[in-house]
């Protein structure tokens, strides 16, 4: 359908894998000295998570990856875009193994399904852009060459979107829906909000402001043939519905006035998701939940340590602290593995860090992307690699 | 003055395409058929009366000799023409015309589709029956292709290519009142993405009677009716027309969210609306074409709970019952009168 859709895709998928990464890793942030001491906690100082940010985002805006992105193309298939943000993943220090890389990514797109199906019109899915943007600029702020990026990106976003019509903004909406089209993973943050059913559907609310250009419903008026007003009938149009509020700002600088694309996630407030069976019971925690679930701390040093941790090891061993168990025991991670139902498998064979032989052209010419020599050579290193010998070296 | 019946299940959710839900009513032998779209596929099903018999069959968006094809499809809808009745079958390569049952492929068009994307995507979407013997298929450059069909066979003909519009087809409908006198005047409205809406008497050369200037908001669904244009537009506005000047009769403030579907019963004149907003509405419409004028009532309103609708039709010319179907549900709802 729209051939315009992948560079919106990928850009929003990306921003909120930054912003679950960021709150992963904040989570875990412990004093330098204390890690130092210990190096076997797997914490991470402020210097490290800001370096991972930068490596994943400088990836994420590498020149001539954006140059292929924003061709006219069709969406890529499920697959394929999930290698790519495999990939993405991994071009910083920080490991995760499939298991894990599934949970972020059901996340992802949970997420931005969310956002593109509650957008009010199809065209404030530019919007939503600008706000994960405006957050990955406030991530890197403090690093001059991958901010000018950053804005160059803007520019692009601009020049390519701002002249469509609306029409052609709903055809990119309609081409993403039906990427997202049956994906029902429940995710805690979204339940415990009530923004998403125990059945993983979300609520389309009946009230509220109707969007930019619409009139709250319950007019009928009928002209004359001379184009004045005849007549004026009400109805009640069945919801609570409000005038339109201001519009957002499609420039580089704005309020985008939507909260939609915005981070939803903070430290004390855990993410997990559920694949099958009946999710906790959103109504026993209808209380606010401002104190961090114990539990849910557990889960984040599994995660952190999944990130890499502060012992550098060789990629490629697999049995080492390095190959990162989001679970409480090996023998679960491989059942959560094993029992994923079918229809939610990405299909993506393990992926080690090095020297992946991918099996389409397409797919190597993506991970080709991802060096900084410019090669498309299929056995180039991954960025991974270099930084993994960077630390090696150090 | 609905209410629920049993849903119809079907084996894929819906996507969220305008009008994406077409009915065909068999009376001779006391069936239903339902298409719905879903990605590169349209399910079929086929509901006996008495509601005991479902059956399914699916189609994909093939080109008749290449194997596999990812190509999405737009639409799906039934022609009924005096002496037949097809499934019009568009998508990104091409139009697909079938036996009204999906049992045979009759006839396949292909979209001139460029080596590598462009900016402009390619589609095909908008479809309708008019007269005796065309149907007609927009393109997503604006043009509408009109086939002959004849009344048997596979000997389909693309006629006449209609260039007049400037942005991608949305919709298109033919006079649906059954009125002789009417369908010798304006038979035929086509609408686009801009807004825009065309007006043409068929023939062997189809005439250009009436064109309205869009505002820039895309009419996703039309209807003609006693002379009278209903459109559906993405500002959640339903505008009412008289098709061959082209005067402004009505504007309602329809929905919260972009229109997706628009129906007529032709012998009640019940109007059906329905929106991504979640809600499908019934109004009634009476057109009195001798004083141009035209009045409409609101009648009801129902409420498909967190599911933006992308499909309404009437089951029966009355508007008795009708069916809606949802983005991302696997079910077609029904709702007859009380």
């Amino acid at each position: 359908m729209s051939s315009r859709t992948l560079p919106l895709l990928f850009i929003n998928l990306g921003g909120e894998m930054l912003y679950i990464l960021d709150q992963r890793l904040r989570a875990q942030n412990i004093p330098a000295d204390k890690a130092k001491k210990d190096s076997t906690i797997a914490g991470w100082i402020e210097e490290d998570r800001r370096r991972v940010m930068n490596d994943i985002i400088t990836t994420m805006f590498n020149k001539k990856f954006l140059e292929e992105l924003f061709k006219p193309q069709e969406l890529y298939s499920k697959k394929a875009l999930r290698t790519v943000f495999d990939r993405l993943a991994h071009a910083s220090i920080m490991r995760l193994n499939q298991a894990s890389m599934d949970k972020l990514y059901d996340l992802m797109t949970m997420a931005f399904k969310y956002q593109v199906l509650l957008c009010p019109r199809p065209k404030d899915i530019l919007l939503v852009s600008f706000n994960h943007m405006d957050a990955i600029k406030d991530f890197v702020k403090d690093t001059p060459s991958i901010l000018s990026q950053v804005d160059e990106t803007y520019q692009q976003l601009i020049e390519m979107y701002t002249p469509l019509s609306n029409g052609e903004f709903q055809l990119i909406r309609q081409t993403l829906l039906i990427f997202f089209q049956d994906m029902h993973i429940r995710v805690s943050i979204f339940l415990k909000d009530k923004v998403q059913n125990s059945n993983g559907r979300f609520g389309l609310p009946t009230s509220g402001p109707v969007p930019h250009g619409t009139q709250v419903p319950g007019l009928i008026r009928i002209f004359s043939c001379t184009g004045e007003e005849k007549t004026r009938l009400q109805f009640n149009n069945g919801g609570n519905y409000t005038s339109a509020i201001r519009e957002g700002s499609f420039e580089i600088f704005g309020d985008r006035v939507t909260k939609l694309g915005t981070n939803m996630y903070s430290v004390s407030r855990p993410v997990e998701t559920h694949m099958s069976g009946t999710s906790k019971s959103s109504a026993q925690h209808t209380k606010v939940n401002t104190a961090p679930n114990p539990l849910a701390k557990e889960e984040l040093n599994m995660l952190a340590r999944l990130m890499g941790g502060l012992e550098v090891q060789k990629a490629g061993s697999s049995d080492t602290a390095f190959r990162v168990n989001l679970f409480a025991t090996d023998e679960e991670e491989e059942e959560a593995l094993i029992t994923r139902p079918d229809e939610l498998s990405y299909g993506i064979i393990n992926i080690q860090a090095t020297k992946d032989q991918q099996v389409s052209a397409e797919l190597t010419k993506i991970m080709g992307e991802f060096t900084d020599s410019g090669h498309q050579s299929p056995s180039s290193s991954s960025k991974g690699d270099d930084l993994l010998a960077m630390m090696d070296d150090l | 003055m609905f209410h629920k019946e049993k849903s119809i299940q079907i084996k894929n959710s819906a996507s969220a395409l305008y009008n994406n839900l077409s009915v065909l009513r068999i009376a001779p032998r006391r069936l239903t058929y339902f298409t719905v779209v879903h990605a590169n596929v349209v399910n079929m099903v086929s509901a006996s009366w008495d509601g005991l018999n479902y059956s399914h069959r699916q189609l994909q968006s093939k080109e008749p000799n290449v194997a596999t094809s990812t190509s999405l499809i737009m639409q799906a809808a039934f022609c009924v023409l005096p002496s037949r009745e097809l499934l019009v079958v568009t998508s990104q390569k091409g139009i697909q015309m079938y036996e009204s049952d999906g049992s045979i492929m009759v006839y396949w068009h292909a979209l001139d589709t460029p080596e590598t994307p462009t900016a402009q995507a390619v589609f095909a979407r908008g479809i309708a029956a008019v007269s005796e013997n065309y149907v007609c298929v927009g393109v997503s450059s604006g043009a509408i292709l009109v086939f002959d069909v004849p009344s048997k066979g596979s000997n389909i003909t693309l006629s006449e290519v209609l260039e007049e519009h400037k942005e991608s087809i949305t919709d298109i409908a033919a006079e649906c009142s059954g009125s002789q006198v009417l369908l010798a005047v304006a038979n035929l409205v086509t609408v686009d993405d801009g807004g825009s809406l065309c007006v043409w008497k068929s023939g062997e050369e189809f005439q250009l009677l009436n064109k309205i200037a869009g505002l820039d908001i895309s009419c996703s669904s039309v209807k003609l009716w006693k002379g009278t244009v209903v459109a559906g537009y993405g500002s959640g506005q339903i505008r009412i027309y008289e098709a061959v000047t082209g005067i402004l009769q009505s504007e309602i403030n329809a929905h919260a969210r972009w229109i997706y579907s628009l129906d007529i019963a032709p012998f009640s004149g019940l109007l059906l609306s329905a929106a991504e907003d979640s809600f499908v509405r019934v109004w009634h419409l009476s057109v009195t074409p001798e004083t141009n004028s035209v009045e409409v009532a609101h009648l009801h309103n129902e409420c498909v709970t967190d599911t933006q609708i992308c499909g309404a039709k009437f089951c029966d010319g009355d508007g008795y019952a009708f069916a809606v179907t949802g983005y991302d549900l696997s079910e077609i709802i029904r709702y007859t009168q009380t």
